[in-house]
């Protein structure tokens, strides 16, 4: 009896090596398993891989398997070729587990934003998992696949791993392939794994990482080290000030934090503070010009014509089917960024907002490689809250915008950055995260390690244990 | 008011977007809160800062200039909502 909710990808690929499993039985473990979370928008049966399984995020081109971004508009999409990193994932005889829930064109913290309905949090189903790769964070928790990969634009597998207790990365950006991903804003957009321990993120971003031919923003990437160290002697540890007492991070969270910090200094580290002054005052209100901005652009694609939705208008009028089809096709959340964007973009506007924010974003990287100068980590809550009801907050946009406080300087920066779980806060999950410098996993996997030995935090959420 | 109604409207035509009286409503009220948050940005003199458009230090990638097999064109049009002849079918502009 395989144990889908304990088992790490680790263990599973040792199992299977062993020959103490074969990989149809792995598949048909997490494929037996109930979804109880929406956490897939779509399961596949197993089709023959060698190796262990695996769940993709939908916003993951698949040749073959409808991908539809958890929007109206791409239902029905089969994409004709393969993403780099699903055909990597394939490649490394990984199986397919099926496609996870986000909120439409990963735009949300919720996944409410999906139009297939949200995923829930297998802590408590009656609040979110985070999003936007909430589908994703949920099936690992849940014990619905031993590992995920999501996309994260300003926190959207940091957040959902923080909220449902398990481990994101974000990696520095232009160490994955974005080739056949669906475009959100791409000066931010990122693909990473998500897991239940830092050490099969790390395995799970080797597999992934890497330049390619077809995405021109590809770095080389330094070979990727499994994380066995149990201190952190001779590591430097910044704690900024504004990530840690920002308004709005509830008392519970600040407390399961500042025990992780703590512990950096028990494992041996130097622990100091430090001070982010503009970036997490402006990170957000930059952010939501030039995300928005981008994707406007991006989005523009979505026209009835080449694939997806069409709206049914009459047969004389070319733009009425553009403005039929993208008013019927896209849900709320896509429209409000596209409008913003493009009005951050129209003529009058485009300096005083895209062009100051852009600015912004040179005073954020610049604040962030002074620290590294002294820092090898910086450490702070993931999230200002832990998981919050559902329906809590969608009402009102500003209210969502701000779950992502914490995450998006260090994505306007590039940087890579990881979550791990710290503790509890009324029986929900905390995460802490972890901001590197640039193509600096290999540090964060270390610190990440340590600190997820040291707590000993139990991924499996309560009520299923 | 940082966006008036007839901006709004402009906006939805510049994005292609046939928005609803309802919808137009509560964008207008929406938008305006978003506009009013991220005008924060014009606090900050930056006249001296250059601006940054994606964070890595490369620049002119450029691919070999070699010849390689494209979409079939079936492929192509796999997903297309109306085919014909070959190509994608639109109303007349």
């Amino acid at each position: 009896m395989i144990d889908t909710l304990r088992l790490t990808a680790g263990d599973a690929k040792a199992m299977l090596e062993r020959g103490e499993v074969s990989a149809e039985e792995l598949h048909a473990a997490y494929a037996a398993r109930e979804d109880d979370v929406h956490a897939y928008l779509r399961r596949l049966d197993y089709a023959g891989a060698e190796g262990i399984p695996i769940a993709l995020k939908d916003v993951i081109g698949t040749e073959g398997v409808e991908t539809t971004a958890g929007s109206r508009i791409l239902k029905g999409y089969v994409p004709v070729y393969d993403s780099t990193v699903a055909s990597r994932v394939k490649d490394a005889g990984l199986s397919l587990l099926g496609k996870t829930n986000t909120d439409e064109f990963a735009m949300g913290s919720s996944t409410e934003n999906s139009a297939f309905g949200p995923s829930l949090n297998p802590w408590d189903t009656t609040r979110v998992p985070g999003g936007s790769g909430g589908g994703s964070a949920a099936a690992v928790s849940a014990g619905l696949a031993p590992w995920a990969l999501g996309s994260d634009t300003g926190g959207s597998i940091k957040q959902p791993a923080a909220l449902c207790g398990i481990v994101g990365l974000r990696p520095t950006y232009g160490t994955v392939s974005r080739y056949g991903i669906v475009a959100f804003a791409s000066s931010l957009d990122q693909v990473g794994p998500t897991a239940k321990t830092v050490r099969d993120t790390a395995l799970l971003y080797s597999l992934i990482a890497g330049h390619d031919p077809c995405d021109s923003t590809t770095v080389e990437v330094p070979p990727v080290e499994l994380p066995s160290a149990e201190d952190l002697q001779g590591v430097r540890v910044g704690v900024p000030k504004e990530l840690n007492e920002a308004e709005g991070i509830e008392p519970g969270v600040t407390d399961a934090a500042r025990r992780a910090i703590d512990l950096c200094s028990e494992l041996g580290a130097e622990v100091e503070e430090c001070s982010l002054p503009r970036s997490v005052e402006y990170g957000l209100a930059c952010y939501y010009l030039i995300a928005p901005a981008e994707a406007s652009s991006n989005l523009a694609r979505y026209d009835g014509v080449r694939y997806g939705f069409r709206a049914e208008t009459g047969d004389d009028d070319l733009t009425e089917l553009y403005e039929r089809t993208r008013d019927e096709g896209f849900g709320d959340e896509p429209k409000r960024r596209i409008m913003l964007g493009t009005y951050a973009l129209s003529a009058g506007y485009y300096e005083a907002f895209y062009g100051q924010a852009q600015k912004v974003r040179t005073l954020i990287i610049r604040e962030h490689a002074e620290l590294f100068e002294r820092f090898d980590v910086l450490v702070s809550p993931t999230s200002p809250t832990v998981a919050f009801e559902l329906g809590a907050r969608t009402a009102n946009p500003l209210a969502m915008y701000l779950s992502d406080l914490l995450t998006i300087p260090s994505c306007m920066a590039g940087l890579p950055g990881l979550s791990i779980p710290c503790g509890l806060s009324d029986g929900l999950p905390v995460g802490l995260q972890l901001v590197g410098a640039q193509l600096s996993e290999n540090t964060l996997f270390r610190v990440g390690h340590a600190l997820e030995r040291a707590i000993g935090f139990d991924t499996v959420p309560e009520r299923l244990r | 008011m940082a966006i008036t109604r007839e901006q709004v409207v402009h906006v939805a035509h510049l994005a292609r977007l046939a928005l609803t009286e309802e919808e137009l409503e509560r964008l207008l009220g929406q938008l305006d809160a978003i506009l009013d948050a991220v005008s924060k940005v014009s606090e900050l003199d930056l006249s001296d800062v250059p601006p940054t458009s994606h964070p890595l230090d490369l620049v002119n990638v450029l691919a070999d200039d070699v010849p390689r097999p494209s979409l079939p064109r079936e492929a192509a049009l796999a997903n297309a909502p109306q085919a014909e002849d070959g190509a994608f079918r639109v109303p007349p502009t």
